[in-house]
């Protein structure tokens, strides 16, 4: 979901994803920039995601991924979903109890 | 997982290879803009990314069909392992081939003999008649392999019966394809028209014969072939129906050619030429046996009617028994006898497998040679646990290491598992071809022809066995082995200083057990090869080096009795004179031949005891001489002795011995027994010769009377030439066909050396004797490399106590004795029990053995010193290893 939402907006590749996500969410998520990869492919092959070979801002050939319809709509979905799924564990757990 | 990802691997992992290298290229990149040093950079990327390979094999996972491909990887890493050791792979595949392979071989020939339907319509409809036995049946004279019927009873039966919806008859008879010279032969059958009809088989080109082909009348009899014969004698041409075949100087347009997998119905035979049964008349004239009543030529079998039992059917054929006997008596029966005939039943018997001489003869020997060959398969399977366990607990430390780094349980069982079932299947491979040799040589050495197929249920089950054998010892220890924690077995597996017991008390008991068992087994061997040796060995009371037996035929040329005993006198005279030629005499049976003339007879003036039966052969003079058997008293045949001086005859010791209590049989009188209407014979006995043996090498010495050939009134259409000659057999027949041909033509010779003969005669004890000796010495050879397997490991496992025995002043002497006195037990308790089985299951072989008992002490004691001497030389190897073992070196290892 993470990587889908990195890529909504313009196609990137391995290590701008890498990056975008470690620094949106203040270094919380992501520990080894590696276990991006057999995510990234996992996607590819579930067609959410599709990948081409092109030149980096810094000349450097890269792969980079964009978002497909189906991956748009997927996330969408899972979008509304993690959002119901917050806020009802946010009235779960009520007011923070200090 | 995807396919695509599957097909296009090699790209896909470029692919990633490249990203990840890409990804490296960026981190560096940010790095050093961040003020990193360029190798500080590179290190800093790599950190980033983490485990560079695992992130690769994360991916390739998802590339890869999952359980096929690590099923293949464990296959491949199976097959290096076994590369590795390719005595302990050799060893496995080699006795488990031999287990498989020779259980596969026989039981298919036992199959083929025994057990397999014939490939007819509806075979267990199929009966055959015969005439329910009692001891006086049948005389009169026989040709053929099943002379159970005469044409005249044939007839009734055909007639009379109701319980077969159709039924036929058929007789067995070899016909000559040349038109003079040397005869060439061609198995033929008699059949009679509902052959076909009731086999149910259709032709494969032109038309079988039907009940048409088949009538008094006879008028245009054509021949059946079989497809060998097509093949073979007419290079299966297609235009085969427009040609004729020759037999015994007589044509006959071919009429049709049988489906390849047709034989008849007799298994192990086959036949090349088929005619209708009133051909017979046309082809033997004046012999023919459809005319006579006392030729026995015939065999019956019926296809039951539908809803008929065979029960039923045999309570049907005994009623009409007597309309069948009542009136068909030969007419020279005795009051007697004729008596006797009138109350013959006719009896029925399965024949849905067909019939078999084979079966009689050859059940014994294939059913032990299939115990045999189980016994092969258990000893290649103890074989096997044996390697596999010693192997298992060898690699106890290498699986703990796996372990350790974190290898999956499931994952290494799985992969012994894959070694264990690659060793099978290479095992199983090799046996199926090994299975196919055997048949052959098998089918080959007894010169029948038999349709053989594999057999896949006992494939399977010899191969399931063996894989069993396989899981269950090679996976019991690697279980063990991963159960326990891989620190524990690291420690036991390289410091304990005894080895542990479990596993190896399981390894001595195979070994015992292996030894017991092919000592068995090589005791048979021993015994079947001393049993043929005593036979070959046998005083017959004849040479048989050097003497060659000529058949001559004269059927065909329609000569009178006087004509015929004229031109075998002519025929021995050119032979005689023939270069090269020792000595030559004539003789209608060749002994040894299986041929034969009993006779009922008398000495007047003097009691027998009961029906006093001898043996008969008619022979010119110098008979004797050419044989080389003694002449121990009066004179032999003389060349003037003729139909009209008094008839004389020779008799051996035997007859001497049995009927006259040793007395002087010189000028005795031998009185025959004839029935009504056959000459009287009254011979006086002029000599006396040493024992000869007559039908077979096994038999009882038999009682003998050698009449003279040129006294008899009806001389026969054939007769032997037995030459004795120093030539080998090329030149010698070489010469033989000249005297032939100067004395006529026509006549149809054939050559057989009489050792081939006895030779031939010993073929079921050779058989024995080769397989049984194969098989022992396999076994054995297997049980040494068990016993050494044992004790090597017992050495490798022991160094480190060697090592401290030696170092505390145990001599290298003191070593090896330690080592061998723990073979000398295992050899010893394996050499006592099989003993003892031996002993006890050597009564299944006593009808096979010719001069030897089974429990034969000598025997079994050599076959014990032999195993026992084998057994030790492979033990002292690991022995004296052990003693060589440097104190410090083994110390240090610890």
């Amino acid at each position: 979901m993470l990587i889908l939402r990195t890529v909504l907006l313009a196609p990137a590749h391995g290590h701008t994803i890498a990056h975008a996500i470690e620094q949106t969410s203040d270094e919380v998520l992501l520990v080894e920039h590696g276990s991006l990869y057999p995510a990234l492919h996992r996607l590819e092959d579930r067609g959410l995601i599709a990948s081409f070979w092109g030149t980096s801002e810094n000349n450097r050939r890269a792969k980079y991924y964009r978002i497909t319809p189906a991956g748009k709509k997927h996330l969408t979905n899972e979008r509304n979903r993690w959002d119901e799924l917050v806020s009802a564990v946010a009235r779960v757990l009520g007011p923070a109890v200090e | 997982m995807s396919w695509r990802r599957f097909w296009q691997r090699r790209r896909c992992d470029e692919d990633l290879a490249q990203e990840i290298e890409s990804y490296l290229a960026h981190e560096a990149d940010l790095r050093s803009a961040e003020g990193l040093a360029a190798e500080e950079a590179v290190w800093a990327a790599r950190r980033k990314l983490g485990n560079k390979t695992a992130v690769k094999e994360r991916v390739w996972e998802m590339n890869s069909l999952g359980f096929i491909e690590s099923v293949w990887q464990d296959v491949r890493y199976a097959a290096r392992m076994l590369r590795l050791n390719p005595g302990f792979f050799a060893v496995a595949t080699i006795s488990l081939a031999l287990g498989i392979g020779a259980n596969t071989a026989i039981f298919q020939l036992l199959d083929a003999v025994r057990l397999r339907m014939l490939p007819v319509r509806d075979p267990q409809q199929l009966v055959e008649l015969k005439i329910a036995e009692n001891e006086h049946c049948c005389n009169g004279s026989f040709s053929g392999r099943r002379p159970n019927f005469t044409f005249a009873q044939w007839e009734r039966i055909r007639d009379q019966q109701q319980a077969f919806s159709s039924l036929f008859a058929w007789g067995d008879t070899q016909f000559n394809l040349t038109p003079s010279g040397e005869a060439h032969l061609a198995e033929g059958l008699w059949v009679t028209g509902e052959y076909f009809k009731t086999l149910g088989v259709t032709p494969l080109l032109g038309r079988l014969i039907e009940s048409g082909d088949d009538t008094p009348a006879c008028s245009a009899p054509g021949v059946v072939i079989s497809y060998p014969f097509w093949q073979g004698h007419f290079g299966g041409a297609a235009g085969v129906l427009e040609k004729s075949v020759l037999l015994n100087g007589q044509r006959f347009p071919v009429m049709g050619v049988t489906p390849a997998s047709f034989y008849g119905v007799e298994v192990g035979r086959s036949f090349d030429v088929m005619l209708p049964v009133c051909a017979e008349r046309l082809i033997e004239g004046d012999n023919s046996a459809t005319k006579r009543r006392e030729a026995w030529w015939l065999a019956v079998m019926g296809r039951l009617r539908p809803g008929w039992t065979i029960e039923r059917a045999m309570a049907h054929i005994k009623t009409i028994s007597p309309a069948v006997f009542e009136d068909t008596a030969p007419p020279m029966y005795r009051a007697e006898l004729a008596q006797y005939y009138r109350n013959y039943k006719l009896t029925a018997l399965p024949a849905g497998s067909g019939i078999s001489q084979l079966r009689k003869e050859y059940d014994t020997p294939l059913i032990l040679l299939l115990g045999i060959a189980g016994l092969v398969l258990l000893i290649a399977c103890a074989n096997l646990a044996n390697l596999t366990l010693a192997r298992a607990s060898v690699r106890e430390r290498e699986i703990a290491v796996r372990l350790a780094i974190g290898a999956g349980r499931g994952r290494l069982i799985r992969q012994l598992l894959s070694e264990s079932l690659l060793l099978t299947a290479v095992g199983t491979a090799l046996g199926i071809a090994l299975a196919e040799l055997l048949c052959r040589y098998m089918v080959k050495f007894l010169n029948v022809s038999l349709q053989l197929t594999p057999d896949w249920r006992l494939l399977g089950f010899t191969a399931a066995l063996a894989i069993l054998t396989c899981l269950l010892f090679g996976l019991t220890p690697a279980l063990r082995a991963t159960r326990t924690a891989p620190a524990d077995a690291m420690k036991t597996g390289g410091r304990g200083l005894t080895a542990s017991r479990e596993g190896f008390s399981l390894r001595r008991v195979l070994v015992v057990g292996q030894v017991a068992l092919s000592l068995v087994l090589l005791a048979a061997a021993l015994l079947f090869v001393g049993s043929l040796r005593n036979l070959s060995a046998l005083d017959a009371g004849l040479r048989r080096e050097g003497l060659m037996i000529m058949g001559v035929d004269i059927s065909r040329l329609n000569f009178t009795s006087e004509q015929r005993a004229a031109t075998y006198r002519t025929l021995l005279e050119n032979v005689r004179a023939t270069p090269g030629v020792e000595s030559a005499a004539n003789t209608h049976i060749v002994p040894l031949s299986g041929d034969g003339w009993n006779d009922n007879f008398e000495i007047p003036g003097r009691p027998l005891p009961g029906h006093a039966l001898a043996w008969f052969s008619s022979v010119s003079a110098g008979y004797f001489h050419a044989l080389g058997t003694q002449l121990m008293a009066g004179r032999d045949f003389a060349e003037h002795e003729t139909t009209a001086s008094a008839e004389v005859a020779i008799v051996n010791e035997e007859f001497c011995r049995k009927f006259l209590n040793g007395a002087n049989p010189l000028g005795l009188p031998i009185h025959l027994i004839s029935g009504p209407g056959e000459p009287d014979h009254q011979f006086q006995i002029v000599g006396l010769v040493k024992n000869t043996k007559y039908l077979s090498l096994r038999e009882e010495t038999k009682p003998i009377v050698f009449v003279a050939e040129s006294q008899r009134k009806d001389t026969p259409q054939g007769i032997n030439v037995l030459v004795r000659s120093h030539l080998a057999a090329g030149a010698l027949t070489l010469g033989l066909k000249g005297a032939v041909k100067k004395t006529n033509p026509e006549m149809s010779i054939s050559f057989l050396p009489f050792r081939k003969q006895v030779e031939d005669s010993l073929l079921k004890d050779r058989l024995m004797a080769t397989l049984s000796s194969f098989f022992g010495f396999l076994a054995a050879a297997l049980a040494v490399v068990g016993l050494y397997g044992v004790i090597s490991y017992m050495v490798a496992r022991r160094r480190g106590e060697i090592g401290i025995r030696m170092a505390l002043g145990a001599t290298r002497r003191g070593v090896t004795w330690l080592i061998l006195k723990e073979a000398g037990w295992l050899l010893a308790a394996g050499l006592a029990v099989g003993t003892i089985m031996a002993i006890s299951s050597g009564r299944a072989a006593e009808g096979l053995l010719f001069g030897l008992k089974p429990n034969d002490p000598w025997t079994i004691t050599s076959a014990v010193l032999l195993l026992a001497g084998v057994a030790l030389i492979a033990s002292l190897i690991p022995a004296l290893r052990a003693a060589r073992t440097e104190p410090m070196t083994a110390l240090r290892e610890e």
